[in-house]
């Protein structure tokens, strides 16, 4: 018997109001609010103000909703299985999440919920009945919103295959843009005022924006670009593949290596110039995300690799960190330089690798995931106890720790004459951390070591039947994984210059866990992805940074339910997966 | 000897230098801490009675990790995982009845009826700590049933984040003043032991729940629904339990009784805040290891034993190795005890469960 059609319709209203209800609480947990204060959208002909990300957010929200149904109705109608019309389920669906947002109005308009919700302000019943106030007006309007973007959505969503993805991204393209308008601005300003080149750049982004927010016309030039990419490059590239392949062979490889060599070398040379070009702040901001990189190939190794979910990955940071501040503050009298403390402090960081790998050993899944969260949290706790003070400095650190690296004023080719300040000089050695634990993960993933780990992670007693020494394969993953973190540590310390018993608490390990998780799980481009996606966009945007651990948390849990394998999942992942859709089609 | 030890399974069959190693370490462990001990015991700094108050307190903490620690072993009993996020379910229910406790104070209700109080904000409590409870089962766990290991726990991680930061956004980061009722004020002479009142009344809930619950589980049909569950589903599933609905009813008790132990908590430290979860959380699974994980008596002795150790623990065994101000060093002590568990004897004092987990 194929459900029936009112049945679907009911499943549609029911995710309406689940969207509602996720719409709401982040109403209630204060995000819009936060968001109010960033335009998005310069308003037409220039009058009037600006749509703030708030707005664009909540429309967005009820926008996605309708996609979402619609793409869940669409498609050709089987036997078991009676789909509705998708622009009917979806606009039930939108009108359904306004109806929430509607009901809420009605509730927070007449009793008084902030001695409880701090968030649930007059604001929030003007914003979320759209200005609407609490009168009739007030829940018919977000109604009545709520079902026509979700309409637009299902519009969306019906588009051909041929043009979807590309007005898919050129919208993203266009929120991320407004998003960043105050940083790219403030980056151009910055460019143009230090020397004269970046005019044409310069130019162009006062072109795209207006005072506050994308301008019109920059938001049809995105959404134009967008769409050509996506339409335009599919068939240009088939037509350079075709060609490529009708070389001979021998020209094709040598072809194939000159393009790769042009490409890293033109990568090493913007690697290098960014940190001079762009100035201190960026470059922080780069620094931050240089280290959590670094660690994330180490963490990789550990769990994406050999399948061993670390909790306690912060340990090793902190341990890393810390001898480089022991050895070489002059607080404790040793007073080594960085360059000859940073082995004693990679040797110190192995070996804790193969303390605290050892008692492991034994426990599988979830028991290992909890033994190493007790260790970093016991490393933590010693860290800031009296008992240690003497030498870590308890609660109050370890202060004036050298720079690793000095660059005297001079002058640059490319850049111009100028002073470099530590954040910018602690992205080169930063980098070269990176290249060498990018070069260490790469060469190691297709070892005998590297298949070893895999065929751990897949089953301990095969493998082990397969004559892997389990043993030692682990105690490997885990003193590589912290080499990385030391090395990070170490880095970090030096950065910093200041270090805190505070500066090493789970929230570490959770947050280097997340970006391989969102990147894919042994995944090594994935890092990258997870890194600048988790670490360097919520850097670079402060008002998120309230919200980072609750939106990490959500993504997890996303992730997991939807895409296990992450955004850049490696290539085996994405083959068991097909492999895995494959028969039950 | 070798042979014999290893014939009887005292050893195991395969010796490798870590197993060594480990064993060397436990000793000197061991070693280390009757020493700690006795010195502590020579230098004599504590009374007696001071030594009984210590471990009052204990039980005090005990009981409340050991009710958290009943929800993390009537989940694993039956799915099998760990529910990282019951921290969160419990502080939910503790944070969320501190609205109630201010109204219930504000109109002079606490003094007047304190025991009625106590009991509404203890049901209140248990109410919202289930509701959480039973939503992630259905929005983030239910999905994953029969998903590789580390796919369930990873989810339970960020659930737990979610949930403190979602906390954090309703009801702001400030820590609030639990309020206490006059006749909870002031301590209880026992001699020359002076035990606060709190406390009595703390371990008396906490008994009086754990009791509940045992007779739950043994002598009512939907205890012994869950009973069969944890023992086979797809059996069970066969001879016509709902075991979906004892899974949900699995996460709504262990949910109430975090409530419920979110309230004695509170109690006791008199404030709450979103991030008072995570530790006692992770205490609480410690407890439930140390027990037995997935053994009901054994989450109640291994919490009381947990309490204990923790607050005896650092005079006792840190105190005579001059280690100044030892009672930092609590919950280092807390997680070494999780860690030697787990590394030592995986099954608990009282679990007999094979542990080989993938």
């Amino acid at each position: 018997m194929p459900r029936s059609i009112q049945g679907r319709l009911g499943a549609a209203a029911a995710s309406g109001v689940y969207g509602g209800l996720a719409l709401l609480l982040a109403a209630l947990v204060g995000m819009f609010e936060q968001f109010a204060k960033r335009p998005i959208l310069a308003p037409l002909a220039g009058r009037g103000e600006p749509v703030t990300l708030d707005l664009v957010l909540l429309l967005g929200g009820l926008l996605v909703i309708g996609y979402l149904v619609a793409r869940r109705s669409a498609g050709p109608d089987s036997i078991a299985v009676a789909k509705p019309v998708p622009e009917l389920a979806a606009g039930l669906a939108g009108a359904a999440a306004g109806l929430v947002l509607a009901l809420y109005v009605l509730t927070a308009s007449r009793i008084d919920l902030t001695g409880i919700l701090i968030n649930a302000k007059p604001f929030l019943v003007d914003f979320l009945s759209l200005g609407g106030g609490a009168g009739p007006a007030g829940l018919a309007r977000p109604v009545l919103a709520g079902l026509l973007l979700a309409l637009a959505g299902a519009g969306l969503a019906l588009l051909p295959d041929r043009w979807r993805p590309g007005v898919n991204r050129g919208l993203m393209a266009v929120v991320l843009l407004g998003t960043l308008q105050s940083v790219l601005t403030r980056q151009v300003d910055w460019v143009t005022q230090s020397r004269r080149a970046g005019g044409l750049v310069a130019a162009v982004v006062d072109w795209v924006y207006a005072n506050k927010g994308v301008a019109p016309r920059g938001v049809l030039a995105i959404l134009a670009l967008a769409l050509a990419l996506s339409v335009g490059v599919r068939p240009l590239r088939a037509g350079l593949e075709r060609r490529f392949r009708r070389l001979p062979a021998d020209q094709q490889v040598r072809s194939a290596r000159l393009l790769r060599g042009l490409r890293v070398t033109l990568l090493l040379c913007l690697l290098m110039w960014l940190p001079l070009g762009l100035g201190t702040y960026p470059s922080d901001v780069m620094d931050t995300v240089g280290i959590y990189i670094l660690m994330g190939l180490g963490l990789n190794i550990v769990v994406g690799f050999a399948g061993l979910l670390d909790l306690g990955y912060v340990a090793f940071y902190a341990i890393g960190a810390y001898t480089v501040a022991v050895l070489t503050s002059p607080a404790s009298g040793i007073g080594l330089g960085f360059w000859a403390a940073l082995p004693v402090a990679l040797l110190v960081s192995i070996g804790f690798g193969i303390v605290l790998g050892i008692p492991v050993l034994k426990t599988h899944g979830d028991y290992l995931a909890i033994i190493t969260l007790g260790f970093g949290e016991i490393i933590r706790i010693l860290a800031i106890s009296d008992a240690l003070k003497p030498w870590l400095g308890g609660a109050r650190g370890i202060q004036l720790i050298p720079a690793a690296l000095r660059i005297p004023l001079r002058r640059f080719p490319l850049v111009g004459t100028m002073d470099p300040q530590l954040q910018q000089e602690m992205y080169y050695p930063i980098l070269a951390a990176v290249g060498l634990a990018l070069y260490l993960a790469w060469r190691l993933r297709g070892s005998r070591y590297g298949r070893a780990w895999m065929a751990l992670r897949e089953d301990e007693e095969v493998a082990e039947a397969m004559g892997i020494n389990l043993v030692g394969t682990k105690l490997f993953a885990f003193a590589t994984g912290a080499t990385m973190a030391g090395l990070g540590g170490a880095l970090f310390a030096s950065k910093v210059q200041t270090i805190f018993p505070a500066s090493f608490n789970l929230l570490i390990s959770i947050n280097i866990l997340v970006l391989i998780i969102v990147g894919g799980m042994g995944s090594i481009p994935g890092v990258f992805v997870g890194a600048l996606a988790l670490v360097a966009l919520p850097e670079l945007l402060r008002e998120f940074s309230d919200f980072r651990l609750l939106l990490y948390g959500v993504v997890l849990v996303i992730m997991m339910l939807n895409r296990p394998e992450g955004l850049w999942p490696t290539a085996i992942a994405r083959r068991e997966l097909s492999s895995k859709e494959a028969p039950s089609a | 000897m070798l042979e014999t030890l290893q014939r009887r399974r005292i050893l195991p069959a395969r010796l490798h230098i870590t197993d060594l190693i480990m064993g060397v370490v436990g000793l000197l462990l061991v070693l280390l801490i009757v020493y700690g001990s006795i010195r502590s015991l020579a230098i004599g700094k504590y009374s007696g009675v001071q030594w009984l108050s210590f471990v009052v307190a204990g039980l005090v903490q005990g009981s409340v990790y050991a009710l958290i620690a009943l929800g993390y072993t009537l989940v694993y009993g039956i799915l099998r995982m760990i529910n990282f996020a019951h921290g969160e379910i419990f502080m939910a229910g503790a944070f969320t009845t501190y609205f109630l406790a201010e109204s219930i104070d504000g109109r002079g209700w606490l003094d007047a009826h304190p025991f009625l109080s106590l009991i509404a904000m203890m049901l209140f409590a248990a109410l919202v700590s289930m509701l959480v409870a039973v939503m992630l089962e259905r929005i983030a766990y239910r999905p994953l049933r029969g998903a590789p290991r580390l796919i369930p726990l990873i989810t339970a991680i960020g659930a737990s984040f979610f949930l403190q930061y979602t906390f954090r956004g309703l009801y702001g980061s400030g820590v609030e003043r639990y309020p206490r009722a006059e006749a909870f004020k002031g301590d209880l002479m026992l001699g020359s032991l002076a035990i606060p009142k709190v406390d009595l009344v703390v371990i008396v809930s906490a008994v009086v729940l754990m009791l509940a619950l045992y007779f739950f589980v043994q002598r009512t049909k939907a205890g012994m629904a869950m009973r069969a569950v944890s023992e086979d589903k797809r059996v069970a599933a066969l001879m016509g339990i709902d075991v979906d609905g004892v899974i949900v009813m699995t996460f709504g008790i262990g949910g109430a009784l975090a409530g419920a132990a979110g309230v004695l908590y509170a109690l006791i430290f008199g404030q709450v805040q979103f991030f008072m979860g995570f530790i006692p959380g992770l205490k609480a699974f410690t407890a439930a290891v140390l027990g037995g994980i997935g053994n009901i008596p054994g989450a109640m002795l291994g919490g009381l034993f947990l309490g204990i150790v923790e607050s005896v623990g650092p005079f006792l065994f840190l105190e005579g190795l001059g280690v100044p101000s030892p009672n930092q060093l609590k919950d280092a002590i807390a997680f070494t005890l999780l860690v030697l568990v787990l590394i030592f004897r995986p099954t608990g004092i009282l679990g007999e469960r094979v542990t080989k987990r993938a």
